[in-house]
């Protein structure tokens, strides 16, 4: 474990004290509140206070993107809670995001201009990217996953709703990981099942889970870890290894982790 | 003389049915909602060129690919062939290019042989794909006895097109050495050179002129079928891929279209538009999403006609790939399916097919008038459309730049929005969103992993 002390500043607390982060980490309600998540979400803090960042979350004053709502075809729950969340950030003045959760992504960065909130917005593995490219974040030689065979999966709105592919596996080749990729990987990534409301609906009548599907494809590259950006992603994946009886030899991990876990964070 | 006279009517009887096929179609199309689609000229120029015209998307899977390459590029450079035909037929002259492009000529002959040649073996292998491989895309539940059939037939027309094409070409290379003055010399061409005077050599002249008559007459004739078939079939997409991939939506994939009808009454109720600007009231129920080719976009129905049915956005679909009911090709055929429904319904100017309400005071039957008490919900169910994920791989999928789930989030909009329907399952995020401001109900709070986090360090 590091020596260092765990700093996660809430905006509130900044703005009182008359200060501005350089970034706004928005968590997303499963960063928030899913147990899994929610590790996920440290991770990505510890880096940032290993490197220096000065950032700050939301805390209560952050609310879904509505996402969700959304994609199941309810747009006055989205027009709510996005228009609540633009006025929250206008009021912290806020410019960069970065968030874990590519569907939130998405939503701050493509859909949320048309209702009047512009910022820059990255994902968690393009900040990662950047922050390991400019030596700021110095990946340990012969970590924990030096040569490890390794998976990862593409999550739909991070691959093919924003065209983002390399970031992330320039992330796992720092790492020094031995990525070997799925059949369906990059634009012909499979969904994990979960996108589009689905995780709060249960599926459609059908010969098998889609999640079930990711996976047993994931488990035939022999990978020892399946790799993801997306909390969504990751507990249909993990629930899908569950579900093949092979979660004792094969771990699903979000990018942030690994890092964690091979620099002993 | 007479034969130019019978080829004049048989050319302009076929080019006006065939225009007036197109007209209904573009009237189809036009029956969907009004949709501003610009900007970025340069951004769709490049669509057009690699993606329509250079197939690049094809090449996601290169078998299928290079195939369809072929027949492409054999039909783009037999357009040559076809004006040729065209000016003969009109004016009854023979081969009117051979003498007035010089070495042109046979290049523009040889190139066009072995594109045939190569076409020809891209239709055997594309017919044995549809009939003898077991590929599933082309057996799903959608691909019906008439979707199979109309892919054989345009199969089955391009090999009477290229018999056409080699008879005539073959019967002429014969015909050059026997009657010069009248069969100019073409220099010699690769396949009908050596295979013509090889079949057909020592035929008489006259069996000859016939030979060569009957593939011309066979060649153009099936031209013109085709192009009256072409309205009614999957085809459509030869023409259409170019204007499809122009008005294709530029941006990212991830982003959907705002609701500003919605956003502004949002905004009003949170006080947030400057006083005066709050929306009017309107008097009649305002219908949100769509639920028929009326409230989408011509740009989805123009989807719809471009769509020929390949099925690789069925093929990547997750849900279809597990068993769920919902394939996107289906989507698309359903669409086109209603549109030419109501063009039919339209076209026959039945009274029947007002809206009750306004029969009596109506003149004539039109679009803003038309109701025959069905909608694309008879067509696709929600089981459908509650299965998608909106993961865009339908989209990515597409060579022609259609895009399904553009439909299917407009049809569940109208389903919540309009209907105040859908899945149950969805109710408890929607209230906690609303109430709570997360996508789950959780007393915690927001921050509370934060909190435990920093007292455990």
């Amino acid at each position: 474990m590091s020596n260092k002390e765990l700093k996660i500043p809430r905006m509130a607390d900044m703005a009182a004290a008359g200060q501005e982060p350089e970034i706004l980490f928005w968590v997303g309600c499963a960063g928030s509140f899913d147990a899994r998540a929610q590790k996920v979400t440290l991770a990505f803090c510890k880096i940032l206070n290993e490197v220096g960042i000065e950032f700050a979350i939301l805390g209560n004053e952050e609310s879904c993107t509505g996402d969700p709502a959304r994609r199941a075809g309810n747009e006055f729950v989205f027009q709510m809670a996005a228009l609540q969340n633009i006025e929250t950030l206008k009021m912290y003045n806020v410019k960069k995001i970065v968030a874990t959760c590519p569907h939130c992504f998405n939503v701050l960065k493509n859909e949320y201009p048309k209702l009047g909130g512009n910022y820059e917005v990255l994902h968690h593995t393009q900040l990662l990217e950047e922050l390991i490219g400019s030596g700021r974040l110095k990946i340990e030689g012969g970590g924990s996953l030096n040569g490890k065979k390794i998976t990862y999966h593409d999550s739909c709105y991070l691959g093919r709703a924003n065209g983002e592919y390399e970031a992330p596996r320039s992330v796992l080749e720092a790492l020094n990981s031995d990525l070997t990729e799925m059949v369906r990987s990059k634009e012909r990534g499979l969904c994990c099942g979960a996108g589009g409301a689905q995780m709060w609906k249960e599926d459609e009548p059908g010969d098998k889970r889609i999640n079930t599907e990711r996976t047993d494809e994931a488990l035939t590259t022999g990978a020892e870890v399946i790799a993801s950006n997306c909390p969504f992603c990751l507990t249909m994946l993990s629930d899908g290894v569950k579900a093949a009886e092979k979660q004792e030899t094969v771990m699903v991990y979000d990018l942030a982790e690994l890092i964690v876990d091979n620099n002993g964070l | 003389m007479l034969q130019q006279l019978f080829f004049a009517i048989v050319a302009i009887a076929a080019f006006s049915y065939a225009f007036r096929q197109f007209m209904t179609i573009r009237r189809n199309i036009l029956l969907g909602k009004e949709e501003e689609i610009s900007g970025d000229e340069g951004q769709r120029w490049k669509n057009v060129m690699l993606i329509a015209f250079g197939q690049k998307k094809m090449f996601k899977r290169w078998i299928p690919a290079t195939f369809h390459l072929f027949i492409y590029v054999a039909f783009l450079f037999t357009q040559i062939e076809l004006i040729e035909i065209l000016i003969d037929g009109f004016f009854g002259t023979h081969r009117f290019f051979a003498d007035k492009i010089g070495i042109l000529y046979p290049i523009m002959l040889n190139t066009i042989e072995i594109l045939s040649v190569l076409a020809l073996i891209g239709t055997f292998v594309f017919l044995a794909r549809r009939n003898l491989l077991k590929i599933p895309r082309f057996h799903k539940s959608e691909m019906t006895w008439w979707p199979k059939l109309d892919a054989n037939l345009i199969l089955i027309g391009e090999l009477v097109l290229l018999a056409g094409i080699f008879s005539m070409n073959g019967a002429d290379a014969v015909l050059q050495k026997l009657d010069p003055e009248h069969f100019h010399d073409t220099g010699f061409v690769l396949f009908s050179g050596t295979f013509g005077p090889l079949l057909l050599g020592g035929l008489s002249e006259g069996v000859l002129i016939i030979i060569e008559r009957f593939g011309w007459w066979l060649h153009i004739l099936t031209v013109f079928a085709f192009l009256n078939y072409l309205p009614s079939s999957k085809h459509l997409h030869i023409m259409l891929a170019f204007p499809n991939t122009w008005y294709a939506r530029l941006q990212p994939a991830g982003e959907m279209n705002n609701m500003p009808e919605i956003m502004d009454e949002v905004k009003s109720m949170m006080g947030l538009l400057p006083e005066g600007d709050a929306p009017a009231m309107e008097e009649e129920l305002p219908e949100f999403g769509a639920n028929d080719v009326f409230s989408l976009s011509w740009k989805n129905i123009m989807d719809a006609y471009t769509c020929t049915e390949c099925g690789r956005c069925t093929s990547e679909c997750p849900a279809n790939i597990t068993g769920k009911k919902l394939s996107p090709r289906k989507v698309m055929m359903d669409v086109r399916d209603r549109a030419e429904e109501i063009g039919n319904n339209l076209d026959s100017g039945h009274f029947k097919w007002i809206q009750e309400d306004l029969r009596n005071e109506a003149h004539a039957l039109t679009k803003a008038n038309y109701d025959d008490g069905k909608t694309l919900f008879d067509y696709i169910s929600n089981e459908e459309l509650h299965a998608c994920t909106t993961c865009n791989a339908c989209v990515e999928a597409c060579p022609v730049m259609i895009n399904p789930l553009d439909i299917i989030l407009q049809l569940r909009r109208y389903e919540i929005l309009t209907q105040s329907a859908g899945p149950a399952d969805l109710v408890p995020m929607f209230t906690s969103i609303e109430n709570g401001g997360s996508a789950w109900q959780i007393p915690d709070d927001r921050d509370k992993w934060a909190v435990d986090a920093m007292s455990k360090d």
